[in-house]
């Protein structure tokens, strides 16, 4: 649509360090997937991110599911790239490997 | 159609992956909607980095996906699923 093409959507992404694409907002997430990855953000201090309630814009949620390439929320991005959903969060929370990719955009947790 | 459905990510995770483990779980009881965990351990993983794994399940089962309402999955190469097993 034109609300949001790939020049806005590269910029929304790129706005901040860390980049959340979720079912609410990080203070009421309106999904158990969603609260999971506020939860573990939080755990590593990262407590200044852009986020985005997909649940509030339809135009947003079915944009960003066609130019992420993926099919579900919540999405993380970090430094503009697509980390991933909550499984791949959690994964990387799980092995240490998040605290490597968090580092690579200068955030210390 | 329940039991189909899970036969369905069977089959086409089994021709896809040829996995050395594969563990589908419908946990459609515990949600409002159909629901699958799954743990897929296959050397078609190895060297790909999580992102690039689960876009190959997210590809591979692409048409299922738009039916499925949650879906978590947890992909290992066969030596990482030896490391957790001990």
């Amino acid at each position: 649509s034109a609300k949001w093409d790939k020049t806005k959507l590269d910029s929304l992404v790129q706005n901040s360090k860390v980049v959340v694409f979720m079912k609410g907002v990080p203070a009421q997430p309106m999904c158990g997937f969603s609260n999971a990855v506020v939860q573990v953000l939080r755990m590593h201090g990262v407590d200044e991110y852009d986020s985005h309630n997909i649940l509030d814009d339809e135009d947003l949620r079915s944009e960003m599911k066609v130019y992420s390439n993926w099919p579900t929320f919540p999405q993380v991005y970090v430094g503009g790239e697509l980390l991933g959903g909550c499984d791949i969060i959690m994964q990387l929370h799980q092995n240490g490997e998040l605290i490597e990719e968090l580092t690579k955009v200068g955030i210390r947790s | 159609k329940m039991a189909d459905m899970k036969s369905i990510v069977e089959t086409k995770l089994t021709e896809e992956f040829s996995p050395v483990h594969l563990d589908v779980t419908d946990i459609t009881a515990e949600k409002c909607d159909t629901s699958f965990n799954v743990i897929i351990v296959s050397d078609k993983f190895t060297g790909k980095p999580l992102l690039q794994r689960h876009r190959m399940v997210n590809s591979c089962l692409e048409e299922e996906l738009k039916s499925i309402h949650a879906f978590t999955m947890k992909t290992l190469t066969p030596e990482q699923w030896e490391k957790q097993k001990t």
